[in-house]
């Protein structure tokens, strides 16, 4: 794994062979990686063919290098569905389940990682057994329970129920276990109550905290299908994930369309998740090390 | 001041009310609702009065053909794909790991698919597995085997549409898995290979004396999460084959979900949801004591 030993100390067989095991790995990634490009290279490309290209030509070289390319499509999705619609309620309800999260679990997560209080041990427990809990068991009833209250076809049926968020709680209760206690006993010492030592020692000290919370809501509520699918019938809140599955179910079936909706569905993620890959990786990470 | 001096009681309520008021709000209570409701008769749109029945749902879904499949599907998706997914996981963080130039790009490569919605990703290969010669994966295949492969509706298909959901799925989901262990590797200490290198180990010895023990928890929770993932299968199902071909790719969700809402029958999709939640119990106790084990050896 490690081979630190230096160049001139290691027989030329060993450097054969230490050669080849460097071809093959980087053979074996190629081909991995081709595997993982081709499906989203199809998928652009296909998003810039004529509709009537991009079944008939899916089997051949053309569904990668295409003869002839069109923007056609891309006019064709605001034409026929309110895509900026669908962006705007998933951006929407995406970040006020993310913004929302990281007040109410980070407070609660540093609430009981640090304060002495009655009630503490039972929240504790509340919590560990609910992050087990995964959507899917609660689903139904939670069905009726929202409809009960009248929240079908809102925003709010698609933020309220997952703000408060049981793992998010955990992991921020974790970071803040582990940070020193030493700057909060300082600043107690100088006089500053809870609420300030929050505010000016706790949160500048914790981004690492959030923005591995930030990460791990956002992907686990981003592509939500379920949900948005059991709660609204409405165009006018629906989210992309359902509305993709909806236009593809749309007559006329034009395949161009369609993977147009997906390439501009996905863009603005992915240039996001590019630019913040390290913090991505990180998050996704620290969420691993809870086990 | 009678209170304890480092008592933050009236403080710290406030602090963690919101997130208590959500927690049992919207993850106790339906709990707690489904657990009731899966003990009645409640059928939305009946004249039947609410009547307790016991068991009677339980009995009913666990005799139910298409819900016993759903079962059968769920276990074989966990089956196939928590140790190919797992496997191949490891190996391309072990291949990341070795410090070769260019590792960023595969590791970007990999880990993209991530934040592709899973309704996207099967959108997508539902294109991709389009039947006839024509087919992207059909004339792929064809042109490997020199024309061997016989060319076949993927989707469509009672043998190939549980596979093909499968596929979709580890590919949308590797990168996650893969990120996961490349962390654990990375955390593993050079000097415990490098004392395994000194008492003559070879590459494959350090793997399984040192690698796979050090990886053991971030191991255990990629299976756990995976195992757990195999049984919420219900997105790609729902959009490309609703089930079928004869309950082929049906899932205990996609059963759930059906019950409620094409048929309005409550309680039987609350039964089937306490079905779901003990089977995932059963995996997170099943990781809680091999995680625990590991605690006392250490």
């Amino acid at each position: 794994m490690n081979d630190r030993v230096p160049d001139y100390a290691v027989p030329v067989r060993r450097r054969m062979t230490a050669l080849a095991a460097t071809a093959t790995n980087y053979l074996v990634l190629t081909v991995g990686a081709l595997v993982y490009v081709a499906p989203i290279l199809f998928m652009i490309v296909a998003s810039f063919k004529p509709d009537e290209r991009v079944l008939p030509e899916a089997g051949t070289w053309q569904a990668f290098f295409p003869e002839r390319t069109t923007a056609e499509n891309y006019g064709d999705v605001f034409e026929r569905v309110r895509f900026g619609r669908y962006m705007l309620n998933s951006m929407l309800v995406t970040g006020s389940i993310v913004g929302g999260g990281l007040v109410v679990n980070s407070l609660a997560g540093y609430a009981l990682a640090r304060l002495q209080w009655r009630g503490r041990g039972a929240v504790f427990r509340v919590v560990l057994a609910l992050m087990i809990l995964p959507l899917e068991a609660i689903a139904v009833p939670l069905f009726y329970e929202t409809t009960l209250l009248g929240w079908r076809d809102t925003y709010v049926v698609q933020i309220v129920p997952f703000v408060a968020n049981a793992f998010a709680i955990y992991l921020f209760y974790s970071f803040f276990l582990g940070m020193p206690k030493e700057l909060e006993e300082a600043a107690r010492i100088d006089g500053a109550g809870v609420w300030r030592t929050l505010v000016e020692i706790i949160l500048p000290n914790a981004k690492p905290a959030f923005a591995a919370a930030a990460i791990t809501t956002f992907l686990m509520y981003w592509g939500l299908y379920l949900w948005p699918l059991m709660v609204t019938t409405h165009e006018d809140v629906r989210p992309l994930p359902l509305a993709v599955a909806t236009f593809r179910t749309l007559p006329p079936l034009n395949w161009g369309d369609i993977m147009a909706f997906a390439v501009m569905m996905v863009a603005p993620v992915l240039v996001v998740f590019i630019i913040f890959q390290r913090w991505f990786v990180r998050g996704v990470a620290a969420s691993g090390m809870k086990g | 001041m009678t209170r304890r001096l480092n008592d933050n009681t009236p403080t710290a309520w406030p602090l963690v009310l919101p997130a208590v008021v959500g927690l049992v709000a919207f993850v106790a209570v339906p709990f707690l609702l489904a657990l009731f409701l899966s003990l009645t008769n409640l059928r939305l749109g009946s004249p039947l009065p609410l009547e307790y029945v016991g068991l009677r749902q339980y009995v009913r879904i666990f005799t139910a053909p298409s819900f016993q499949r759903a079962l059968v599907n769920n276990a074989v998706f966990a089956m196939v794909v928590v140790p190919v997914q797992t496997t191949l996981a490891l190996a391309l963080a072990i291949l990341l790991n070795r410090g070769l130039r260019g590792m960023a790009i595969f590791r970007t490569l990999f880990f993209m698919p991530v934040v592709f919605p899973m309704a996207l990703v099967a959108v997508v290969w539902e294109l991709l597995y389009a039947p006839g010669s024509t087919g992207t994966l059909n004339a792929f295949l064809g042109t490997v085997t020199l024309g061997w492969w016989e060319p076949k509706a993927f989707l469509h298909d009672a043998f190939w549409a549980l596979p093909a959901i499968m596929v979709l799925s580890i590919w949308q989901g590797l990168g996650f898995q893969m990120v996961i262990l490349l962390a654990g590797l990375q955390s593993i200490p050079d000097q415990l290979y490098e004392a395994a290198s000194i008492d003559g180990a070879g590459k494959l010895s350090q793997f399984w004396h040192v690698t796979l023990p050090q990886l053991r928890n971030p191991l255990v929770f990629v299976v756990l999460l995976t195992g757990i993932l195999a049984f919420r299968v219900f997105d790609q199902v729902q959009i490309l084959t609703q089930g079928g071909p004869n309950d082929a790719t049906t899932t205990v969700m996609y059963e759930a979900v059906t019950a409620a809402f094409s048929r309005q029958q409550v309680a039987r999709a609350s039964a089937m949801t306490v079905v779901f939640f003990l089977i995932v119990l059963a995996i997170t106790l099943g990781q809680r004591m091999l995680v625990r084990e590991e605690r006392e050896v250490a």
